[in-house]
């Protein structure tokens, strides 16, 4: 099992003043876990024991979230998230050559990260831009009609825009 | 002279860089001591065009596209900002014949107006269907939607007006609307481009909703995926509660009616009605069992409401202008409009809004130009990720839930995403039950355990072993997942993989005759 460090005093602050902010919110485990990670890149495991006590749940049930959920993650990631659509429509304008050239270009496989902690790589099912696919995600904004020479382009301007 | 120039912030027209041609248009304005306003609208559903910069004119809106930071500067030395002619000109923009031929209802506003504007929204009728309703009995507001005819548009087709007399009926001191925003389906942009081109119409028809069965509480969930959506949510749930139209007592009527965006977490499963309301509980979104329905005990246990977004962004015109109006448009038991959304290897992807009873070979080969690649469709799937693929001695079928039903397809919630001769049937039918072992929440057999049974034996077949007993044993699972499965993910996970089978036998390496 791998565990986490502690939490620096600045991250404890954050995620007491999300706690407190969210915990009384009907519901209030998503709004909480988003919060966290958007704040901390991820979260933490040593931040679960403070989730349950705040809002008076199990430790488990708190695991159980974040592990059923594809976006929550447990460990930290490169400073700039790469989504490749692998859903239908993607496939019928050939994204199954993107993804290979992503791995490779990219030297990693779904879930890594570069070695210059950069980019992370994932696979998505579907952004909504099906009318312009093959699609990529980056960051928050979609890239459309992305072919291999286009993928290099925003790959490179997502290493020189520091 | 100021001229109003539209350059939309829709996700795909910003896919292919409106943000950078919005920007290269002030800066060159600027430069040139031209005076213009800049709208950032909707887009008008025409994907292949984007972006698609409007000019406003006397004779009305100008289109130009795709247009490109580069092509600015060009641009202003033809003079577009007249509406003046250009490599990249179209005329005006009513009068492009893929946008002309529509019935545009749902997305009447969608790409015309100011998405992020109350005064814009009013002005192009908005809140008349809401001002009408604040007027009437709730029962009669539930009437209005059952005569509509309007069926779940989110692909299960379930009347409207029924679920809604269900809620209405129901006695608790809390009830609430939810709307399912968590659009998942490959193929499938219609509910993003309303969320992005015209949130207010979403909270409208929310809010009638609250109004007709007496909730005054609702929650949009909406996918992760989709952040632009939620950014555009907030702003305009904010700006009509400012103007009086949300919150509390609306318009004065002494109405309440609260809105909560709620963000999704990536999974699939989560467009599952009761799934979705764990997700907004807080608990792993495994789905539950029915009864009891979601109507009687829903979202914290109380009757709720829960409807896709294109069910309830329908709403506001089915008040405004009365159930008969929108059930004058469709065909058989199919009423009203549905937007159907053309992706996929196609040259004219896009939205078509259009009546139910058009055909598949209208919308590929009328709208949607043919196969982008230029080579011939071999199948469309229709209907999302569990909905069947569709062979070419089918493109004439009309799309009706019914007609559909009958050939054991489904026009869901009218995605399509059409191949060309290239594809491998088999292998997406291996993916259809490789995408449902990912994404199976893993509470009922079928599903969990079904799913990659489903793969391993289908890579078997792909593999040529044991062909005929094979897809023998993957057309008896799949009859155990149809009927044996908790929801529709494990149960409908077979249309892919049966229809596959069925209408490209050649595929799986059987002899097309021999399977017939």
């Amino acid at each position: 099992m791998t565990t986490t460090p502690a939490l620096s005093d600045q991250q404890q602050k954050a995620l007491d003043d999300i706690l407190a902010r969210l915990k009384d919110e009907p519901g209030p485990l998503f709004p909480i876990l988003h919060a966290i990670q958007d704040t901390l890149g991820y979260v933490p495991e040593v931040t679960v024991p403070q989730i349950a006590r705040a809002i008076n749940r199990s430790r488990a049930e708190i695991h159980g979230v974040i592990t059923f959920y594809h976006h929550f993650r447990q460990h930290p990631v490169g400073k700039h998230m790469v989504q490749v659509c692998r859903a239908e429509a993607c496939q019928s304008m050939g994204c199954t050559d993107l993804e290979a050239h992503a791995k490779k270009s990219l030297g990693i496989d779904w879930h890594g990260t570069t070695a210059d902690g950069q980019i992370s790589l994932e696979a998505v099912y579907c952004l909504g831009n099906c009318a312009l696919s093959p699609s990529i995600r980056v960051n928050d904004d979609i890239v459309g009609r992305v072919s291999k020479e286009r993928f290099d382009e925003v790959i490179a301007e997502l290493r020189t825009a520091q | 002279m100021t001229t109003r120039i539209y350059v939309p912030l829709d996700s795909s027209a910003e896919a292919m860089g409106a943000k950078k041609v919005a920007a290269a248009i002030v800066a060159e304005a600027e430069k040139r001591g031209e005076k213009i306003e800049l709208v950032r609208n909707g887009s008008r559903g025409l994907y292949w065009l984007e972006p698609l910069v409007e000019v406003e004119t006397p004779e009305g809106r100008v289109a130009y596209g795709p247009v490109t930071a580069k092509d600015v500067p060009g641009l202003f030395d033809a003079n577009f900002l007249k509406g003046a002619k250009h490599a990249l000109g179209h005329g005006l923009t009513e009068e492009i014949p893929y946008l002309k031929k529509q019935e545009r209802l749902t997305f009447a506003r969608v790409g015309i107006t100011d998405p992020l504007s109350v005064e814009d929204y009013v002005k192009h009728e908005g809140f008349d269907g809401l001002k009408k309703a604040l007027k009437m009995e709730p029962a009669a507001i539930v009437k209005e939607v059952t005569d509509s005819g309007l069926r779940g548009r989110g692909g299960a087709a379930f009347p409207t007006g029924i679920k809604w007399n269900t809620v209405l009926g129901a006695q608790a001191d809390q009830k609430y609307i939810v709307c399912n925003a968590d659009e998942g389906d490959s193929g499938t942009f219609s509910d993003r481009m309303l969320m992005e081109g015209d949130p207010m119409c979403l909270i409208e028809g929310m809010t009638i909703a609250g109004l007709a069965v007496g909730a005054t509480k609702g929650y949009i969930y909406c996918r992760e995926e989709y952040p632009h959506s939620i950014r555009n949510l907030n702003i305009a749930i904010e700006a009509c509660v400012q103007a009086g139209y949300l919150g509390k007592n609306i318009l004065g009527s002494g109405k309440d009616f609260d809105l909560i965006v709620r963000e999704g977490a990536g999974a699939y499963i989560c467009g599952e009605e009761t799934s979705l309301l764990e997700s907004v509980e807080g608990n792993r979104g495994l789905v539950r069992f029915k009864p009891p329905l979601p109507a009687l005990q829903g979202l914290f246990g109380k009757p709720t409401v829960i409807n896709n977004v294109m069910s309830l962004g329908s709403v506001p015109i089915i008040l405004s202008k009365g159930g008969e109006f929108y059930k004058n448009y469709g065909m058989g038991r199919s009423r009203g409009t549905l937007p159907f959304q053309l992706t996929g290897n196609l040259k004219h992807g896009g939205l078509v809004e259009k009546a139910f009873g058009l055909t598949l070979r209208e919308l590929l080969y009328d709208f949607g130009g043919g196969s982008a690649t230029g080579r011939p469709i071999r199948a469309v799937q229709v209907g999302g990720p569990l909905g069947a693929y569709v062979p070419e001695s089918q493109f004439d079928i009309p799309l009706d839930y019914e007609e559909y039903a009958k050939v054991g397809a489904m026009v869901g919630h009218g995605g399509l995403v059409v191949f060309d001769d290239t594809v491998d049937l088999a292998k997406m039918a291996r993916y259809a039950m490789e995408f449902c072992a990912i994404e199976s929440c893993g509470k009922c057999t079928p599903c969990r355990i079904g799913s990659t049974r489903g793969v391993e034996t289908i890579d078997k077949i792909i593999a040529g072993k044991e062909v005929g007993k094979n897809i023998a044993l993957l057309n008896s699972l799949c009859d155990t997942m149809l009927n044996g499965s908790l929801c529709a993910l494990g149960g409908m996970v077979p249309y892919p993989v049966v229809s596959a089978l069925k209408h490209f036998p050649e595929d799986f390496g059987v002899d097309k005759t021999a399977a017939a």
